[in-house]
């Protein structure tokens, strides 16, 4: 029996690992393709299909980089920083559940790694963590612009931190359980028979406090201090080069898509359709044909425009999407993946506002983050905490 | 199982002590505290008091160390020069360590026999729980602290805003 | 005074070194900033990084080889230097382009004027994290890069204007592109503005920022834009008018509160009273030839070289020989997008210039660097190297 769990344990630890990497390729080549059309151009698309291998040559190009290693840095140090950052990184995605449970043939399908009692606690455990990778990078490197950018990112993380942890507590206060497959599951439901359960109505503040503080989080603009490149040049990766960037990296937007499955999950009714009617279970499959069929027609209207072969590929991929569309028309398969879709979708919609922001706004300046932080959302935040206890205890 | 996951816990977090009384360089004696402290976590999530192992976490290994370290950086602390010590810790002091251990073993054993011992995941704590207990039996013990603690950022803030 | 670079033992402040490679002092600054923490302490500016030796290049040119030169003084407003170099020749001369030149050359000017800006803006932005400001800022100066283009063949290194007048008719497609390019353009302007102007993170990283007051930014040598927003109505374009400026309309914008904020508002608002000076010089573009009449400096049109014999002479003369100006002195001020550009030129009454002298407007308003960081946030130096918009090529020189 042990040995069974463990089995499968290690079986999905691998599953969401490889699904988790995969995702965050395509969120930098997301991000690299949205920032593009923002900025009036196109983004990468010389590397298969619209720019589709871009992240293996990424990768790639990573790899074959000088692992250069300055000669003044805390040797240990500066090599266990970047492993740090991306092992805290990705250990936070153990608790994220991804669906509802569903039973076939006598057996329960968990949709996560593991179903803690303390998940949230336990995120904000790891994430808490996470400074430690960006405060060593930027000590053990030995050089001055690092050092700031570390500083500034222990200084923020600890900060923003409080914000973070005290936007969610209204939501703790509503579910009454720190496990996130119960917060979810306490927002199932619609009021009047339309308006989905979701914590985002009862908790708006704490959710715009909770946006705010993930942002600085994971050290986005308008928060990006810790690496502000128009200060410290390249803030506490200054002195990194190769793999050990690669690593930083991997971190950085594996963070991203932790706060948009954790506030998919905290305020967005994490797996629940947002429609009460029955024929919302066929959004899915109607999505996904959708999306297969406009992939088919660009592809073939690039195709004329650019005369590369590899644009034929793409209407394969529609292919194989516009099957997974189909295979939604079969009740046990929509039971199973309609919950995952939904998912799914909402955390695009928090990535895409993340890269959308990114691109649009300028740089906050230190002391107003500090400002920000202290002054604006943390009292936000509790006076939330104070309104929400009290209207429950009345 | 749960035995080897607690040698290992256990080794891993004597281990990181004893490097954390060894080393040199302060930021590596933090790291090694910051092990310890992760360590124990772990050890107490074996003993299946989640809501302890998690606020281990993020107080200590994530805010109080973290403080630590910007210290440790903001001083720029290199690596100290031991000194020569004095006759009395380099001749006694393994000795007396000793004897102060084995005193606390027979101490510990005495009071709780091994038969007697709590075993792995038996100390359950729910968080709701704890909660409850803090805000109602133990609310003067819990509100003082705070108070303590309000003091005591009120005396910093003071001292820290004080021109010289 | 001790040195930046070498504070006294014991000093609780940590000299950085930012730059000369830094992503954000604009090619070769560097500055030494002494700081208390994030906050800088003192800055010194060293400069030199960039130098060309351009003004003493110059003394071995002949006349008109050096408007080459002038070209790669200030890079982003090569119009501007030729204009200025050529006005003080002509002055030396005592020559007068005819009308269509002089218009031509205003409108090309303020063209130059919106390129400089456009850089400024994207570059300034970006530094604050804004980047797509920069892209779009880019999109628009590609339109008047092309427009150089069309007229001399080169997108930055133009060498277009010529003592006496201009090296070629523009074609005949010019007017047109810039006719469309000022049609759409305030509108791109609204856009930049949408991104920037009432958004509170750029706010508070500008307002407030940097901030100099009229008396020292007039002791410290400001000129342009940078004098403009602290409250002095000082454009050479109006106070001395050259190449039919005074025959414009327009206004100069002026702001009183001398911060980063006010740069911004002032070199946004020229851009849009740019744009009304090249509609102006459309409407009112005279008819006529684009030299002077003088054919011992002006070089003679390829067609009449093949048919007649002084015009070959002259063409050979000023090709081999140079033509010769008569002994003398001139200071001849422009207002470049920047400030008071000016040329200080002397002659011997030989074919090349005896001395050349630039007075840079980037090199007198960083001056006022320290003036402005000091005692602010190392954040704030970074918005306010953007905001006094230095080039360093015309720094060095």
């Amino acid at each position: 029996m042990d040995l069974t769990i463990l089995i499968i344990s290690l079986a999905k630890i691998a599953v969401v690992l490889t699904v988790l990497f995969t995702c965050v390729a395509y969120v930098v080549w997301l991000e690299r393709k949205v920032a593009g059309r923002i900025q009036n151009r196109w983004g990468p698309h010389r590397t298969g299909p619209f720019g589709l291998l871009q992240p293996a040559a990424d990768f790639l190009k990573a790899l074959f980089k000088e692992d250069f290693t300055p000669a003044q840095v805390q040797r240990p140090i500066y090599f266990l920083a970047p492993f740090l950052a991306m092992t805290l990184a990705l250990m936070s995605i153990a608790v994220i559940p991804f669906g509802e449970n569903v039973t076939i043939a006598g057996r329960t399908i968990f949709f996560e790694i593991t179903d803690l009692n303390i998940g949230l606690l336990y995120i904000f455990a790891v994430t808490s963590l996470g400074v430690y990778g960006i405060a060593l990078a930027g000590w053990s490197s030995g050089s001055k612009y690092s050092l700031m950018g570390g500083l500034r990112s222990s200084a923020q993380m600890i900060s923003y931190e409080l914000g973070l942890g005290f936007a969610v507590v209204g939501v703790l206060i509503l579910s009454g359980t720190l496990s996130l497959r119960g917060i979810v599951n306490a927002q199932s439901g619609f009021w009047f028979g339309i308006i989905p359960k979701w914590y985002i109505w009862p908790q708006f503040v704490g959710f715009l406090v909770y946006l705010t503080a993930a942002f600085a989080e994971t050290n986005r603009t308008p928060f990006d201090l810790p690496e502000a490149e128009g200060e410290l040049v390249g803030g506490f990766h200054t002195e990194y080069s190769s793999l050990k960037f690669a690593m930083f990296f991997t971190a950085e937007y594996t963070n991203m898509i932790t706060v948009a499955c954790l506030a998919t999950l905290l305020f967005f009714g994490g797996w629940m359709a947002p429609l009460p009617w029955a024929w919302v279970q066929h959004v899915p499959a109607l999505v996904l044909l959708g999306m297969a069929a406009l992939m088919t027609r660009t592809a073939l209207r690039t195709y004329r425009l650019e005369r590369r072969k590899s644009y034929f590929a793409v209407p394969g991929l529609a292919g194989i999407v516009g099957l997974i569309g189909l295979a939604f028309l079969h009740p046990v398969f929509a039971a199973v993946a309609a919950p995952m879709f939904w998912f799914a979708s909402k955390v695009f919609v928090f990535l895409f506002l993340y890269i959308w922001v990114r691109w649009s706004v300028p740089r906050f300046r230190y002391d107003q983050l500090m400002h920000l932080g202290w002054k604006v959302l943390l009292p936000v935040a509790a006076a939330n905490i104070l309104i929400t206890g009290l209207v429950v205890a009345l | 199982m749960d035995k080897v996951l607690f040698l290992i816990f256990a080794g891993i977090a004597v281990g990181a002590a004893a490097n954390l009384l060894r080393s040199r360089h302060p930021i590596h004696s933090a790291l090694s505290l910051i092990g310890v402290m992760g360590a124990l976590a772990v050890l107490y999530l074996l003993l299946g008091a989640e809501f302890i192992a998690a606020v281990q976490v993020i107080v200590y290994a994530g805010a109080i160390m973290v403080l630590f370290v910007f210290t440790i950086m903001l001083l720029n602390a290199g690596a100290e020069v031991p000194t020569s010590g004095s006759m009395l810790a380099r001749y006694l002091g393994i000795p007396l360590l000793a004897l102060l251990l084995l005193q606390l073993v027979r101490l510990l054993l005495g009071q709780y026999p091994p038969d007697q011992a709590s075993s792995f995941g038996t100390f359950v704590g729910p968080t709701e729980k704890i909660g409850r207990l803090l805000f109602t039996q133990y609310l003067l013990p819990f509100e003082v602290t705070s108070v303590l603690i309000l003091v005591a950022v009120m005396g910093a803030v003071v001292l820290a805003g004080r021109k010289p | 005074m001790a040195s930046v670079s070498t504070p006294p033992p014991g000093a609780k402040t940590m000299v950085l070194n930012m730059g000369p490679q830094h992503p954000s002092t604009h090619g070769v600054l560097r500055l030494v900033l002494e700081l208390d923490g994030e906050t800088v302490v003192r800055c010194e500016p060293h400069i030199g990084y960039l130098h060309t030796g351009i003004e003493k290049t110059a003394e071995a040119k002949g006349w008109w080889q050096a408007i080459t030169l002038t070209d790669r003084i200030d890079y982003l407003c090569p119009l501007t230097n030729n204009l200025c170099y050529v006005l003080a020749v002509e002055k030396l001369l005592g020559l007068e382009p005819p009308p269509r030149a002089q218009w031509l050359r205003v409108l090309l000017n303020e063209l130059t004027r919106l390129n400089s800006h456009l850089v400024w803006l994207g570059t300034h932005a970006m530094d604050l994290g804004a980047f797509t400001v920069l892209l779009y800022a880019f999109r628009e100066r590609e339109d008047i890069l092309n427009m150089f283009e069309t007229v001399s063949g080169q997108r930055m290194m133009t060498s277009y204007f010529r003592v006496g007048g201009l090296a070629l008719e523009p074609p005949l497609d010019f007017f047109g592109r810039v006719r469309k390019f000022i049609s759409y353009f305030p509108s791109k302007i609204d856009d930049y503005e949408a991104l920037l102007t009432k958004n509170r993170i750029w706010i508070g990283r500008t307002k407030g920022v940097g901030y100099i007051s009229a008396d020292d930014g007039i002791a410290l040598g400001l000129t342009g834009p940078c004098l403009r927003a602290v409250g002095v109505d000082w454009d050479l374009r109006k106070t001395n008018p050259y190449s039919s400026y005074d025959k414009f309309d327009f206004k100069v914008p002026v702001r009183t509160e001398g911060d980063v904020y006010a740069r911004y508002l002032v070199r946004m608002d020229e851009m849009r009273e740019s744009t009304k000076i090249i509609a102006q010089a459309l409407e009112g573009m005279p008819e006529g030839p684009v030299n002077a009449d003088a054919p011992h400096i002006v070089l003679p049109e390829r067609e009449r070289m093949k048919t007649e014999m002084e015009a070959l002479i002259y063409h050979f003369k000023i090709v081999t020989e140079g033509f010769r100006v008569p002994p003398g002195e001139v200071y001849q001020a422009v207002e470049s997008p920047r400030g008071q550009s000016a040329y200080y030129v002397v002659s011997d009454g030989t074919t090349h210039p005896f001395r050349m002298y630039v007075r840079a407007p980037s090199f007198a308003n960083l001056q006022a660097l320290p003036k402005m960081v000091e005692g602010r946030l190392i954040a704030d130096v970074v918005a306010v190297v953007g905001s006094i918009d230095i080039v360093l090529g015309e720094v060095d020189r």
